[in-house]
């Protein structure tokens, strides 16, 4: 059988620098879903305004960001705000600032759906209780929206916990760069490790991801 | 109650002139009704005659152009700042019965008294309990608006209006998305209501219940109405109007 190089893993503290670098990828993946997930329901109510303008300028942002590729706004927040407003964003914040970005947009764009999909007479029969449009919407159409929206959102979730990848590029020492890291110390010893130590990135995102869509079925058994 | 917008001597809900229209379409075209308190009053008329929005104005879910209504002697209008108090003495009942699916049945139902009367939760559940218990429903009252019968979920909903203690009950064909067999318990139900003296405007498609309930019948046609009697037997038996004649006749077989 041939060498698949897993052995690097085992040597000094390999596996655990991975794992560390694995959980540079959760950390800014989790900041930054919770921000967008909290700025995202703003932006879903805002999108089902009355006001046209508020609704068109959202629906370009949301364009805007559908458009970019990520890898583009992190070089434009990290390299490009230096140089031009002097600012010295570290590199993390940087991440996250760009995936808070993307991720309300695309989040904001799920609960403008989701509100949309409950029955505008569910509306009427909290209303005709009394209730006023805040008590409406946070007892009756917020918590059928977010019960709505756990299963469309863990898909984002989870592509945002994968292109956390792109962050090395901006020299964030995240789990790919740790595997990359680990590769180039041992090409000498074991030159099959390329394979090993990817398959076991491979691994971990997929335990990582398989873990939050796991606990998304289960809300969302316990809640339909 | 301290101020009124209007004086009335007994009448509950009164409706003067009320006119209706969407996108340049006449829906109701010049409504009068007084509603006595204790008085039973039945809407029939044919599909899209304007009779569930005519019960949708009473509560001020839509706007009208024109006339007014006054229940318990306070103006209904959608947009004025009172409107959820006027709506607190207006129990509302949906076909669809708009139970909120994510409470269970004893949170809907106490949802909107605590909410919104500020009313004591052990209070509100104990009511809650003995009106359940009334409609047979007080084992269900962890069950979810998904678990239970389309009858069930009407009746759940009744109580819910209920429980806000309103002075009149408004009906919106609450039978209408019912299986046959589920149809007797509701309306024995709303029967129950009637005889205890509520205040009920019911729209309704079941003719032998409406002769059974009314005090008085409304024939709505074209979004006018086109035929009204206190005398409800006779009404049925030998309507005055040909439109109200040719409507009933839609509902015998030969």
């Amino acid at each position: 059988m041939h060498n698949l190089g897993i052995d690097v893993l085992f040597k000094g503290t390999n596996m655990i620098r991975l794992l560390k670098g694995l959980w540079v990828s959760v950390e800014i993946s989790l900041i930054a879903v919770l921000i967008s997930i909290v700025l995202g329901l703003v932006m879903g109510i805002l999108m089902t305004s009355k006001s046209k303008v508020i609704r068109f300028i959202l629906r370009v942002y949301l364009e805007v960001v559908r458009i970019m590729p990520q890898m583009v706004l992190l070089f434009i927040v990290y390299f490009g705000t230096t140089r031009v407003f002097g600012l010295n964003i570290s590199a993390e914040a940087s991440a996250i600032i760009v995936f808070v970005f993307w991720g309300t947009a695309e989040m904001g764009d799920l609960v403008r759906g989701s509100i949309k999909s409950i029955p505008k007479i569910q509306y009427d029969s909290a209303y005709a209780l009394g209730m006023d449009k805040i008590q409406v919407y946070t007892a009756i159409i917020l918590p059928q929206t977010i019960r709505r929206l756990i299963p469309l959102s863990i898909n984002l979730v989870t592509r945002m916990i994968k292109t956390t990848s792109l962050v090395m590029m901006i020299g964030i020492v995240e789990v790919l760069k740790v595997a990359q890291q680990i590769i180039e110390a041992n090409r000498k010893a074991s030159p099959n490790a390329a394979f090993g130590v990817f398959a076991v990135v491979f691994l971990l995102y997929f335990v990582v991801c398989r873990t939050i869509s796991g606990f998304a079925v289960k809300l969302e058994k316990r809640w339909t | 109650m301290s101020e009124k917008d209007i004086e009335q001597a007994e009448m509950l809900v009164e409706v003067k002139n009320l006119h209706k229209e969407f996108n340049g379409n006449v829906i109701l075209g010049d409504i009068n009704l007084s509603v006595k308190k204790g008085e039973v009053v039945v809407v029939i008329g044919p599909s899209g005659c304007g009779k569930s929005t005519f019960l949708r104005c009473l509560n001020g879910l839509e706007k009208i152009q024109g006339g007014t209504i006054a229940v318990d002697g306070l103006y209904v209008e959608p947009d004025k700042k009172d409107i959820t108090k006027i709506r607190q003495k207006i129990g509302m009942v949906f076909q669809s019965y708009e139970l909120f699916p994510h409470k269970t049945v004893l949170d809907n139902v106490i949802l909107a008294p605590v909410m919104v009367q500020k009313r004591d939760k052990k209070d509100a559940t104990k009511e809650a309990l003995e009106l359940l218990e009334k409609v047979g429903l007080a084992d269900k009252k962890d069950y979810y608006p998904r678990q239970l019968s389309g009858g069930q979920k009407q009746r759940v909903a009744i109580v819910r209006a209920l429980l806000m203690h309103p002075e009149v009950l408004l009906f919106d064909e609450v039978t209408a998305a019912l299986d046959p067999e589920m149809v007797h318990e509701v309306l024995q139900t709303m029967l129950e209501l009637a005889k205890s003296g509520s205040t009920m405007i019911i729209v309704t498609h079941e003719m032998a219940f409406a002769k059974a309930v009314a005090d008085r019948v409304v024939f709505f046609d074209g979004g006018e109405i086109v035929e009204e009697s206190s005398d409800v037997k006779n009404f049925f038996e030998n309507p005055s109007t040909e439109r109200a004649k040719r409507f009933l006749k839609t509902f015998a077989y030969e």
